[in-house]
C-alpha cells in the first residue's frame, strides 16, 4: 500500500507554489492575479502542517498555518476593496491596462 | 505570570499605540460632526508613544519568553538598535502629521481624517514590532501589518485616477512578495524545525540541512525585504507607487517603512547568519549562505538602477522615488562590510537620509499645493520669485548628494569609511561615481529653479508661517549635523547592540 509521506506533501505544495506563480505571472485580470497570490499562501499553509506533522516539531506549524488563514482573508478583503475601487475608476481591472502612471 | 508582567513592561511603546489607535477610532465615531481636533489627538498619541520609546531606551531582554532553550529566548527582542529605528520612525510619524496639516490634498479628504491616521497607527504599530520581532512568523505578521495599511493609504484621497493605480500597483506587487518570503520562511521552518531566528542560528551553526534549500529559502525571503526597502530586482513598484500615493504617504513610504524594512535586515542577518562578532567588530558569517556576494551585486545594482533611471524623470515625485532607490543602494553597501563599522554607517545615514527626504518631499509638497503638479517645469524661476523655498531645496538636494557641508556628506563619509575599512575599494569607488551621476539630477532641479526663465509668471510660493516653521527644523538639522555630527555618531554608537550576540 502506498504511504502518503512528507514527500507526497512537499511536492504538492511545490506543484501548488509553481501554479500560483504561473498565474500571477500570466493572469491579466486583477482578481485572478489576488488567487494566484493566495495558492502562494497556501503552498506555504502545506509545508507548515506537513513539516510540522512529520518532523515532530510540534503545534508551531499548525499555528502558523492558522495565523497565515487568517490574515489571507484580510488581505482578500483589502485586495478585493482596492480592485472595486479600480472598478469604479478605470471600469476594467485589467492589471496591463492600469498602467497611467508611465515615464 | 512574572515573565508576562515583565514583558508587558518591555512593550510599553507599542501598549501605549494601540490605545491611542483605539481612542483614534473611538473619538472618530463619537465626533462624526466635527473632526478638528482628530489630528491632535493622533499627535498626542504620537508624543506619549515617542516619551516611551526615550524611556525605553537602554531596557533590554526579551519579550514573551517562547523556550528555555539556550537562555531565555522570546518572540521581541527589545535592545538599543530596535530603540534607535523605534525613534526614527516616531520622529518622522509626528513630521508627516505635521506635513498633513499643511497638505491640500489631505484637507480635502477631512471627513475621513479619523480613518487615514487610524491606517498611519496601523502601520506604525507594525513597524515597532518589525524592527525587534525575531521569529519568522512574527516577522511575517508584523509585515502584512504595516503591508495592509500602507496598501489602503496608498490610495487613500481617491481624488485622482492615480491614487487608485498606486494602491492597485501596491497591493500586487506586496502582496507577491509577502507571498514569496512566506514560501520561504516555510522552507526554513522545514529545514530548522523552529521559526525563532535564534534557534535557527544555533540549528545552522552544525549545518546538515540542504544548503540549495536554504538558499532558495534566504532568496525568497529577502524577496519580502527587498520589497520593504525596493531593493533592485523587486523596486518596480517604487516610482509608480510613490508618483501616484499622496505625498504625505509617499514621504512616509519613503522613510518610515524604509526604516522598518532595514532594521528586519540587519537583526535578520545578524542573528540568523553571523556565528560571532570578533573584537574589532566583524561579522563571522555561517557558511551557509553567500550573504556577502548576493547583497553586494544587489547594492549595487540598485544604487546604479535608481541613480540612472532618475536622470530622465520630469515629475519631482518620480525622480525622488528613483533617489530613494539609489540611497537603498547605499544604506546596502553599510550591511555588505558585515562589520559594526557598517552598521553604525547605515544607522547615521539614516537619521541624517529622514531629515533630507523628507525635507525634499516638503517643498515638493508646498510647491504641488500652489501649482497643482510636480513637473519640473513648473519649478522654472521659482528661486526668485519665492527665495526662502529656493534656499531651503538646495541645501536639501545637495545634502541628497552627499556633498559638504551639509550632513549628506557625514553620511556618505562613514560610509565610504567602512567600505574603505573593509578593503572594498572597488565597491567604494562604483558607489562614489553613482553619486557622481546623482549630482546631475539633484542639481538639474537647481537649475530650473534658478536659471531657467518662466514662460509666463511664475507664482510665488510663499509659505505660511507653520510651514516655514516646518521647513526650518528640517533644514536646521541638515546644515548643523554636516558641521556638528558628534551627538548622532554617539546615539548610533550607543545603538549598535543587538540582543543575543557576543
Amino acid at each position: 500500500m502506498l504511504q502518503v509521506g512528507l514527500t507526497h506533501f512537499l511536492t504538492l505544495s511545490a506543484i501548488l507554489f509553481s501554479l500560483g506563480v504561473y498565474g500571477v505571472v500570466t493572469r491579466k485580470n486583477a482578481v485572478m492575479v489576488l488567487m494566484g497570490i493566495e495558492l502562494i499562501l497556501n503552498s506555504a499553509n502545506i509545508n507548515f502542517i506537513a513539516f510540522a506533522r512529520f518532523g515532530n516539531f510540534g503545534y508551531s506549524g499548525q499555528i502558523a498555518a492558522l495565523f497565515v488563514i487568517i490574515l489571507a482573508a484580510a488581505e482578500a478583503a483589502i485586495a478585493l476593496a482596492i480592485v472595486l475601487n479600480i472598478y469604479k475608476t478605470f471600469a476594467n481591472v485589467n492589471v496591463d491596462e492600469i498602467d497611467h502612471l508611465k515615464d | 505570570m512574572a515573565n508576562l508582567y515583565q514583558s508587558l513592561e518591555l512593550i510599553r511603546p507599542e501598549i501605549i499605540l494601540s490605545i491611542a489607535l483605539l481612542v483614534l477610532v473611538t473619538c472618530d465615531l463619537i465626533f462624526h460632526k466635527n473632526k478638528k481636533y482628530i489630528p491632535y489627538i493622533a499627535l498626542g498619541g504620537l508624543l506619549l508613544t515617542g516619551i516611551f520609546v526615550i524611556a525605553n531606551s537602554g531596557a533590554s531582554g526579551f519579550a514573551f519568553i517562547q523556550s528555555e532553550l539556550m537562555g531565555k529566548i522570546g518572540l521581541l527582542a527589545i535592545d538599543n538598535f530596535g530603540t534607535y529605528f523605534k525613534a526614527l520612525i516616531i520622529i518622522t510619524s509626528i513630521l508627516i502629521v505635521f506635513f498633513s496639516f499643511s497638505s491640500e490634498e489631505i484637507q480635502k479628504i477631512t471627513d475621513r481624517i479619523g480613518e487615514y491616521y487610524a491606517l498611519i497607527f496601523g502601520m506604525i504599530l507594525g513597524m515597532f514590532f518589525i524592527v525587534s520581532s525575531v521569529d519568522l512568523i512574527l516577522i511575517y505578521l508584523s509585515l502584512e501589518l504595516m503591508s495592509l495599511s500602507s496598501y489602503v493609504l496608498a490610495g487613500f484621497t481617491k481624488l485622482r485616477d492615480r491614487n487608485s493605480e498606486a494602491a492597485l500597483k501596491y497591493l500586487i506587487f506586496g502582496a507577491i512578495s509577502s507571498g514569496l518570503m512566506l514560501f520561504g520562511i516555510s522552507l526554513v521552518y522545514g529545514l530548522t524545525g523552529s521559526t525563532n531566528l535564534y534557534v535557527i542560528n544555533m540549528m545552522l551553526q552544525s549545518p546538515n540541512a540542504n544548503l540549495f534549500t536554504l538558499a532558495f529559502a534566504n532568496i525568497l525571503i529577502f524577496a519580502g525585504i527587498g520589497y520593504k526597502i525596493s531593493s533592485a530586482p523587486f523596486h518596480f513598484w517604487t516610482p509608480d507607487v510613490y508618483e501616484g500615493a499622496p505625498i504625505t504617504i509617499t514621504a512616509y513610504l519613503s522613510v518610515a517603512s524604509k526604516a522598518a524594512g532595514f532594521a528586519l535586515l540587519i537583526r535578520f542577518i545578524k542573528t540568523t547568519y553571523v556565528s560571532f562578532v570578533d573584537p574589532v567588530g566583524n561579522w563571522q558569517l555561517l557558511p551557509v549562505f553567500d550573504w556577502k556576494s548576493v547583497l553586494i551585486v544587489i547594492s549595487i545594482l540598485t544604487m546604479t538602477l535608481g541613480n540612472f533611471s532618475a536622470l530622465w524623470q520630469n515629475n519631482l515625485k518620480r525622480m525622488l522615488a528613483f533617489s530613494s532607490i539609489a540611497h537603498a543602494g547605499y544604506l546596502l553597501l553599510g550591511l555588505v562590510v558585515f562589520s559594526n563599522g557598517g552598521m553604525l554607517a547605515i544607522l547615521i545615514y539614516f537619521a541624517i537620509y529622514l531629515l533630507m527626504n523628507l525635507g525634499a518631499f516638503l517643498i515638493v509638497m508646498l510647491i504641488a499645493n500652489k501649482t497643482g503638479s510636480e513637473d519640473i517645469d513648473d519649478y522654472n524661476g521659482l528661486g526668485h520669485s519665492s527665495p526662502y523655498i529656493g534656499i531651503a531645496m538646495v541645501i536639501f538636494l545637495i545634502s541628497l548628494t552627499g556633498l559638504p557641508p551639509t550632513a549628506g556628506f557625514i553620511g556618505k563619509l562613514y560610509l565610504f569609511i567602512a567600505l574603505v575599512d573593509a578593503k572594498m575599494i572597488t565597491v567604494a569607488i562604483i558607489a562614489l561615481l553613482n553619486s557622481v551621476v546623482s549630482l546631475y539630477y539633484y542639481v538639474r532641479v537647481v537649475k530650473h529653479m534658478y536659471l531657467v526663465k518662466p514662460e509666463k509668471e511664475a507664482p510665488a510660493v510663499i509659505p505660511n508661517l507653520s510651514d516655514k516653521i516646518l521647513l526650518t527644523v528640517l533644514v536646521a538639522p541638515v546644515l548643523l549635523l554636516g558641521v556638528y555630527f558628534q551627538p548622532l555618531v554617539d546615539w548610533a554608537k550607543s545603538s549598535l547592540e543587538v540582543l543575543g550576540l557576543m
